[in-house]
């Protein structure tokens, strides 16, 4: 382990986890906007749901590295490519969750707010949704984490990412890139998991804390 | 995880990273808007040129003469360390230079030096010739290569003067395997190919000097092909390792020191010469940047070259650091 | 044209179909890579999942530890231990395993922690022994669970077994790594679209195995998506 490649890399190290970041957060926010809606309906219209689990069960089958691929005609070898990719993925974790967060509301809840004069829209927006936000985040939370994993696969189209130090780090036989790659990648996604933890607990000030 | 911390030391760690991360992103931003625009929407589908659905055509940057240089590199040590030294050497004359290293292959950022989406880009010239220019082209010698570029290369693009380093593809083997079948040049391989495993990078199969170049030029038939990296540790542990008997080695690759290995000649000119050359797009060519980059080749050895690859792949040097000594002992920086 | 187009064109080619390196002998290879993964890894999960989630204690630790696990990624997991180990067949073996085994440890571990308590206690009340009541109560209780957590493992490790490829491997995999080599999108493409097909198959079998095993009593109860 060549320990002192590290200060004297700094900027790269650097840059390469900034680049991952967008490419693992990024897609999965555009994901998050995407699967709101779409989880409203699937789970207002009951019959929506099961063909859009299928595409998505299929979708998430794909390998990142053939998506990529797949988008190449269309976006070339671009960061844009990449993102588009991995926003599918996230939708594929996402979507669910939003669903499955929206029907673990209890009726008796919807029924009261009913009852108060909340109309659809008003009860979906004060009632449903912040009740459905832990497993929403909870989706969210593993859209980040694989996305910032997967965004490693991206260097082998040419997008930078921290899958820069394992591909130059095999091709040199130089562990220490590969170790600083793992361990900024681990670090990386389990810190914005920790944030979006926040990010729960602060949306959620009225649940219990165990 | 974040369980047994006490209440406000989570709160605090909480929002610390979300600082970090917000930044990070933030950044990210603003960096990778300059490295997209330079990437372009340039796409790989070359193959067939009916591609219709590529892109629309809408190119990427046209770089005006004032705007940054882009200087690319393949996605192996050697092209980088070559990408480094032009960057430093461009920096210290005062050209502004945006990076873009780590492009896959040829294939790929082919296209993208030809529209101008890349300005600089190390190549060399044999390959750049019978890969991208003009396959069918039989010329094998620096001064052949050289004139056929001069003659085929697309009106967008130009090389400056060769240096005379050579990178070039080789049939390698362990020492072993030398002594065992009395190999010095690849011709002596006739009698033994067909019970030798040959491995090298997955385009050798497809190449015009690869396998069929093999077979019309030393009627070699090897026993079978198995598709390794280019000239990496994967290329090199299979040879050491049995994998296969005979491997494309390029042949500025330091492990065929340290690991001992014998590159057999190539008489009969199977592969074409390997002069790394700068190539450029004429439209970002400034007087400055051409006599830069032909000051820099003037000086780059085959020996000096071979160095060079050693402290950066066995040694694990920094490619800048490599890059701006390079640059120092010549003279350059 | 689009991938779609270029795919099917290349896998239609009868050439592509035989000698060496063909469809059929990559297709089976990848089964392989992605076989015996996950075979190991669901032999390491089911009863270690069971184990916690009959004991109760651990079992959000699993479940963090799991997510966490997401975090690795396999690519440098990979180059990690070609750089390690050289070229064994271990180098594949463990990224797949290790990534295979979450889905399938934590979908156990939930399944067994969730069985009912009446039925626990039912269990316990005719005098079974742990190792009874979970084999023989738990376990099958659990089992749509462990079958989706199966599932789930299957599909990341048919797709992983892509990267393999970069490394020198047979498989799928090849065929996209050798394309882009090459800069011919048809077996880029092709590959790709052969290894989503295999997905997509593994599904179908999973949703056929789900039929066949899960008896009515249970299906339909906690569908997890």
């Amino acid at each position: 382990m060549m320990w002192s490649w590290i200060p004297s890399n700094w900027q790269l190290i650097w840059q390469l986890t900034r680049e991952n970041a967008y490419l693992g957060v990024v897609p999965a926010l555009i994901g998050l906007v995407i699967s709101l809606p779409v989880g409203i309906i699937a789970a207002r219209w009951r019959w929506f749901y099961p063909p859009v689990l299928t595409v998505i069960n299929v979708i998430y089958a794909v390998p990142s590295l053939a998506l990529f691929i797949a988008l190449i005609p269309a976006f070339g070898l671009t960061d844009t490519n990449v993102v588009i990719a991995l926003t599918v993925f996230s939708l594929c974790v996402i979507v669910p969750n939003v669903v499955a967060g929206l029907r673990s509301v209890p009726d008796s809840v919807r029924q009261a707010a009913t009852a108060m004069g909340y109309g659809p829209l008003r009860r979906l927006a004060t009632v449903e949704l912040p009740l459905a936000v832990p497993v929403i985040i909870g989706g969210l939370r593993v859209g980040v984490v694989s996305g910032i994993s997967l965004a490693s696969v991206g260097q082998l189209i040419g997008v930078s990412s921290l899958g820069y130090l394992f591909i130059d780090g095999l091709q040199r036989s130089f562990p220490t890139e590969i170790y600083v790659g793992l361990v900024l990648v681990i670090v990386l996604a389990l810190a914005c998991d920790l944030v979006l933890v926040a990010v729960k607990r602060v949306l959620t000030p009225w649940a219990v804390r165990s | 995880m974040l369980t047994s911390t006490p209440r406000r030391k989570r709160g605090t760690i909480a929002a610390a990273a979300l600082a970090v991360i917000a930044i990070a992103s933030l950044s990210a931003c603003s960096t990778n808007s300059t490295s997209t625009s330079s990437s372009s929407s340039a796409s790989a589908p070359a193959t067939s040129a009916g591609s219709s659905s590529s892109s629309g055509g809408s190119n990427p940057l046209s770089p005006t003469g004032g705007g940054a240089v882009v200087v690319g590199s393949a996605n192996f040590p050697e092209s980088e360390l070559l990408a480094e030294i032009y960057i430093l050497a461009l920096q210290a004359k005062g050209v502004k230079v945006t990076p873009k290293l780590n492009i896959n292959s040829r294939e790929v950022y082919y296209p993208q030096i030809k529209s101008g989406a890349i300005s600089i880009i190390p190549e060399y010239n044999g390959t750049l010739l019978s890969v991208a220019v003009d396959p069918k082209s039989t010329a094998k010698s620096t001064a052949d290569v050289d004139a056929a570029l001069a003659a085929d290369l697309p009106s967008t693009l130009e090389v400056l003067n060769p240096s005379s380093a050579q990178d070039s593809d080789s049939i390698t083997v362990t020492a072993a395997t030398a002594a065992k079948y009395h190999l010095t040049s690849i011709a002596d391989l006739k009698p033994y190919a067909s019970q030798l495993v040959l491995g090298a990078p997955p385009e050798f199969k497809t190449r015009a000097d690869g396998i069929a170049g093999l077979k019309a030029t030393y009627g070699l038939t090897f026993k079978s092909f198995v598709p390794l990296d280019e000239s990496g540790p994967i290329t090199l542990s299979a040879l050491t390792g049995g994998r296969v008997q005979a491997a494309d080695v390029f042949t500025t690759t330091p492990q065929i020191i340290t690991d001992k290995l014998v590159t057999l000649t190539d008489p009969k000119f199977n592969f074409a010469a390997q002069n790394v050359i700068p190539l450029v797009n004429k439209s970002a060519l400034t007087p400055t940047i051409e006599s830069t980059l032909n000051a820099i080749s003037a000086k780059l050895t085959t020996s000096a070259l071979l160095q060079l690859d050693a402290a950066v792949i066995v040694q694990h040097a920094n490619y800048s650091t490599v890059a701006a000594a390079f640059l120092k002992q010549a003279g350059l920086s | 044209m689009s991938f779609f187009s270029w795919a099917w064109d290349w896998i239609t080619q009868p050439a592509n179909w035989h000698g060496t390196g063909s469809i059929p002998q990559q297709l089976l290879a990848h089964l392989g890579y992605s076989a015996l993964p996950l075979i190991i890894a669901a032999v390491i999960a089911i009863p270690s999942g069971a184990l916690i989630g009959h004991r109760g204690r651990g079992a959000t630790a699993v479940i963090n530890a799991a997510n966490a696990w997401r975090a690795i990624p396999t690519l440098g997991l990979l180059v990690l231990l070609v750089v390690w180990l050289g070229f064994t067949p271990l180098t594949w073996l463990l990224p797949l395993v290790v990534l295979a085994v979450p889905p399938i440890l934590v979908n156990t571990c939930e399944g067994v922690a969730g069985v009912d308590p009446d039925v626990r206690d039912a269990a316990r009340g005719m005098g079974m022994t742990a190792w009874q009541q979970v084999l023989r109560v738990e376990l099958p209780i659990a089992l749509p669970l462990i079958l989706v957590g199966l599932r789930t493992s299957a599909i990341f490790v048919v797709a992983t077994a892509t990267i393999a490829a970069y490394i020198g491997l047979g498989g799928l995999g090849r065929f996209i790594i050798d394309g882009l080599a090459s800069n011919a999108y048809g077996p880029v493409a092709g590959g790709a679209l052969l290894v989503v097909i295999l997905a997509v198959l593994v599904l179908a079998l999973f949703a056929g195995l789900s039929w066949l095993l899960v008896p009515a009593g249970l299906r339909g109860r906690r569908r997890q998506g």
